[in-house]
């Protein structure tokens, strides 16, 4: 198939040293079972999944340990045989509480499922092949975690004309995405399949960065199976060209409104590895067990890409990697721009962790309390073409209507404004804080109203 | 595997990576670009410059200093910007001004213009700007005295006006050009710096040649410098086509005067200009409307300083009104 | 005519026309009030703190007088400002008691572990984004002073690492029970002077790594209380504050010295 080049380019966006050398050409490789998994029910977004085991209990490999709590919800399977050992509340690699099953594997790996489902799938209606999803427990695997049986199910009146699959990986250390491509290009495309019976008049762009020209290539091969129009995308490399809002942009020249989702520009976007998860679930009825990582940074001695069972212990996966290669400063779960610093080695693998980082000390700290001294590299550098300067002093100062009208609730918190900022300002948690604050702003605004016409 | 204690590891908010630039670094910048004009300042003004530049780049930092000292503020004199300000202004100064004046704008530069309003980052008007504008309105005759530029070994000072000084003054009195001006002040002699004028704001070649290096190394972008100097190259060269007799043409405007030096080094502060790049646009043309419109038909021959300040002032008002169409707005263009 | 006496004239002459219309203009164009709404407003306090629920010691003078506003929900004017008010208003009032904010959080840096270093906005809302300021105890309080920022009377001080209330000067506005992001302040009737304070649930075992003054929930002080006055909420004994309780047993028994006394009336060091 033929590889064509992104028509849109959007504004803004950083080029930071990508750093992806040292493990984008190494094949992935899959550790020892770990002899304790910590899955947490709360990897996505939506209410905590609803636990179905409690301590004591045997499970099986793709056993279903917590059922779905709603709509919007997923559900979480046992990565592997073993016995439950905990079933409570614990600290995750997001910084939050939640509840936990500890499993203490056996090393059988016995699977609770042995056959694929009977029948052809080609032949279901789309919401079975949703509600099979669902069943597996897919939600989105590029960081949101947003349950993917909800995203492929519009209200009435949305119609999908191009689905987005994204194999941009734009975040520098990450390569886990670039490898899936290279490895399993045929199962990424088989779940490309599942999705165009779902949406059967939509347009399929797969979109990869131009730093990735080896995938582009296999998939290119790969795509050769699918019909209909089906497009690889070569994408100009930049961060954060990856992020939904902008790669919708990139491909079909659409601003998805302030407020909106995809559905708005008749888009939909899913991440590669969500993608391959789908044509798992449908066509192998393998419920999402795992998914491949990078462990990597300068303070750990020996970078990979991991394919990890979700629980994985990050101690696990460190000393897997060779262990530390000097002292460590800091342990970030995710990309270095929009990951989560961790404040222990307590965390565990979920279905969105797509890296592990082990950075070393840095020589002065990397946030500062400068005032912000209006250069413009930050307006400069907004993708979203926001006045990030504006929005920080509005939020020091809590001048949260100033911040509203700004627009600050249009933030996608990418970092592109503290990557650049030269008065080393702690511009994201700025946004954040004044997120928080106009919302409660909101809030009190409409309580007021209400009293008022009431 | 011996790993270090998660009580030394360092939390903060995304994103875990920045690049190396810093304020310090900047100013750097700006100092190195500055190193052409204070070289030509030197050569041409001998131990005047000298004594300027130290007494105003020495008062701005210990000014700093003691003023945050006693606000019981951080001291925050390693951002060097106290230093660029200071070498500003002790660029913007005539040769034979007396120390303690130079001494004196400097600390209304820094403790009235920048520390009094907050500091860095704060301040509304440009802080070598003011003290020079201060200087200028205390101290009319001692900031409109200049010297003929000699080289080394600098000869004895001789008196005499600017450029612009003699344009305006012979016009206002004879209601014509002076005589002769073009051959006193030959295009050459505006490139090399051998004219009268503020010790840094002679030599437009090493002025360009500061400019090139901040554009090149992205300390300041193209927008306001190049809005100014359109601007007042077109509005210098309609009023020459109207009447060529009466007009300097337009690249006499662009290099005499302090207009190299404000355009590049003065209307580029970046703690007083606009932040949006539509906004820096809108700043260079006003700043090269009002320096034209003083030039032309206000009291002083120079105008650059004023324009720059005047502008400063709308700073707030155009960051809020020039601001780019956010992502997902209306009104969307429609795709190709 | 001398033209300094025709601009004096001409100026004087101006400026009685301004001043004439001005006056004119405040005659027509004055907002009728109620003369006893500004009456009213007088004997409130005027801190404008907002705890009553209206916008301002104003707005709830006006709804006083003209929506018959309950007159006991001034907090900081107290007893005295509800007897006033209920005289001037011929109305029968009970003045609520008078409240107090208290953390409910005893550990300081002696106290309490640090768990990581933290960098970043020096604001409880923010760090709190990154999982706190470095405190092990993620239920603690954080140190950082965004209470003590938003009182308006300056009662709320920090003192390594933790916030802790001035009673004598609250005046229990309660714009500090919103603004902690962990919800670790209460407002409680000043009379009421034994506290827990801890607002930890993670289980004993696991508070003891992190402070050595958090409740390990031994249940011990709901033992001596009998159910009355310290319920267990969890892994936390919270002390129910609609029921006096004046017993000091519960103090010398708790044996992780969570349980303290502070009274309403003088402040009193943190023991």
């Amino acid at each position: 198939m033929n590889i064509i080049s992104s028509l849109f380019s959007g504004s803004g966006g950083i080029h930071p040293n990508d750093s992806k050398k040292g493990t984008a050409t190494q094949a992935t490789v899959t550790p020892p079972i770990p002899p304790l998994l910590a899955v947490s029910l709360s990897q996505h977004l939506g209410a905590p999944s609803k636990p179905l085991v409690k301590k004591g209990d045997a499970v099986l490999k793709g056993q279903s340990i917590a059922d779905s709590n709603g709509f919007v919800s997923s559900r979480v399977h046992a990565p592997t045989s073993g016995k439950v050992v905990f079933v409570g509340p614990r600290m995750t690699a997001s910084g939050k509480v939640a509840t936990v099953v500890e499993i203490e594997t056996d090393g059988l790996d016995q699977p609770f499922i042995s056959e694929p489902p009977a029948g052809d799938w080609t032949t279901l209606p789309p919401r079975e092949l949703i509600e099979r999803i669902h069943q597996a427990g897919i939600i989105g695997m590029g960081g949101a975690g947003f349950p993917t049986h909800v995203k492929l199910s519009p209200p009435p009146g949305k119609t999908i004309q191009t689905l987005i699959v994204n194999g941009a990986e734009c975040e520098p250390f990450l390569t886990a995405d670039h490898r899936l491509m290279l490895e399993q290009a045929e199962s990424i495309i088989a779940g490309i399949g599942v999705l165009q019976h779902i949406f059967k008049d939509a347009q399929v762009r797969i979109a990869i960065e131009d730093n990735k020209p080896d995938a582009l290539a296999a998939l290119a091969r790969a795509a050769d199976k699918l019909t209909g129009d089906v497009q690889i995308v070569r994408l100009r490399t930049a961060y954060p060209q990856g992020a939904e809002k902008q790669l919708i942009y990139s491909i079909t020249g659409y601003e998805v409104p302030s407020g909106g989702l995809p559905m708005d520009v008749q888009a939909l976007v899913e991440n590669v590895a969500t993608a391959q998860a789908i044509g798992e679930a449908v066509i192998r009825g393998l419920p999402l067990i795992e998914r491949l990582l990078t462990v990597t940074g300068p303070a750990l001695a020996q970078p990979r890409n991991i394919r990890a069972l979700i629980g994985t212990p990050f101690s696990d996966l460190i000393a897997f990697c060779g262990g530390p290669r000097g002292p460590i400063g800091r342990l970030i779960c995710g990309g270095p721009l929009m990951g989560i610093a961790q404040s222990s080695l307590a965390g565990a693998v979920t279905k969105t962790t797509s890296g592990l980082l082990v950075l070393p000390p840095e020589r002065e700290a990397l946030f500062s309390s400068m005032p912000c001294i209006s250069c413009g590299r930050c307006v400069k550098a907004c993708p979203m073409r926001l006045l990030p300067s504006t929005l920080s002093e509005a939020s020091e100062t809590e001048q949260d209507a100033i911040a509203e009208e700004f627009n600050v609730l249009d933030c996608i918190e990418c970092g592109c404004c503290a990557y650049v900022c030269p008065a080393h300002r702690p511009m994201v948690q700025h946004m954040r804080r004044a997120k928080v604050r106009v919302q409660s702003l909101r809030k009190q605004r409409d309580a007021q109203k209400k009293k008022q016409t009431s | 595997m011996n790993i270090t204690p998660a009580s030394e590891w360092l939390i903060n908010s995304s994103p875990h990576v920045r690049t190396d630039d810093s304020v310090s670094r900047i100013m750097g910048r700006v100092l190195i670009a500055l190193v052409p004009a204070l070289g030509a300042a030197i050569w041409f003004f001998g131990w005047n410059a000298l004594r300027l530049t130290l007494a105003c780049t020495i008062t701005c930092v210990v000014a700093e200093w003691a003023s945050r000292s006693l606000m019981k503020r951080d001291r925050g004199i390693n951002d060097l910007s106290a230093v660029v300000t200071g070498l500003l202004l002790a660029l913007n100064l005539p040769p034979q001004l007396p120390t303690w004046m130079a001494i004196l704008g400097s600390l209304v530069a820094i403790v009235i213009a920048k520390q009094l309003y907050g500091g860095i980052g704060y301040n509304l008007f440009n802080p070598a700007l003011i003290g020079r504008t201060f200087l200028l309105v205390s101290f009319p005759v001692a900031m409109t005295t200049w010297l003929a530029p000699s080289v080394f070994p600098w000869a004895d000072a001789i008196t005499t006006a600017t450029p612009l000084g003699i344009w305006k003054t012979t016009l206002n009195a004879t209601q014509q050009a002076p005589p002769d001006f073009f051959k006193q002040f030959p295009l050459s002699d505006l490139l090399t710096g051998h004219r009268p004028g503020c010790i840094g704001e002679t030599c437009s070649l090493a002025l360009l040649i500061g400019a090139a290096y901040l554009l090149a190394t992205r300390c300041i972008t193209w927008h306001i410098p190049f809005s100014m100097l359109f601007t007042v190259a077109l509005g210098a060269t309609i009023l020459y086509k109207m009447d060529p007799t009466q007009n300097l043409p337009p690249h006499y405007h662009l290099l005499t005067g302090g207009f190299l030096l404000g355009a590049f080094f003065m209307a580029t502060d970046m703690v007083t200009t606009p932040v949006t790049r539509g906004g820096m646009v809108v700043f260079g043309i006003g700043c090269g409307i009002i320096t034209l419109v003083i030039r032309k038909w206000g009291g002083y021959p120079e105008g650059v300083s004023f324009s720059i300040l005047i502008m400063n002032s709308l700073t707030p008002l155009i960051n809020r009104l020039v601001r780019p169409r956010v992502f997902g707005h209306a009104p969307q263009s429609k795709p190709a | 005519m001398d033209p300094v006496l025709t601009q004096t004239i001409i100026i004087g002459l101006t400026g009685l026309i301004c001043g004439a219309i001005l006056a004119i203009a405040a005659h027509f164009l004055a907002v009728q009030e109620n003369p006893r709404i500004e009456k009213v407003t007088g004997l409130l306090p005027g801190l404008n703190c907002g705890a009553c629920g209206f916008a301002g010691c104003a707005d709830y003078a006006k709804a006083i007088v003209t929506q018959a506003a309950p007159v006991n929900l001034c907090q900081p004017g107290g007893v005295e400002t509800v007897a006033i008010l209920a005289a001037e208003l011929g109305v029968q009032a009970v003045a609520a008691e008078r409240l107090v904010a208290i953390v409910l959080c005893n550990g300081d840096d002696s106290r309490a572990a640090r768990s990581v270093v933290y960098n970043g906005i020096a604001d409880c809302l923010a760090a709190e984004f990154v999982g706190g300021s470095g405190k092990a105890c993620r239920y603690g309080c954080m140190g950082l002073g965004t209470c003590a920022r938003i009182c308006p009377v300056s009662a709320i001080r920090i003192e390594q690492g933790l916030a802790i209330v001035d009673p004598a000067i609250c005046i229990a506005c309660g714009k500090c029970v919103p603004a902690c992001p962990r919800t670790l302040i209460k407002l409680i009737p000043e009379s009421r002077s034994i506290h827990v304070l801890c607002h930890s649930q993670d289980r004993g075992p696991d508070v003891k790594k992190v402070c050595s003054v958090g409740c390990i929930a031994c249940t011990l002080c709901v033992k001596i209380c009998n159910g009355q006055g310290i319920t267990m909420n969890g892994q936390l004994a919270e002390v129910d504050y609609s029921v006096p309780l004046d017993n000091d047993e519960v103090i010398e028994k708790c044996p992780a010295h969570t349980i303290h006394r502070r009274t309403g009336r003088k402040p009193e060091k943190p023991a």
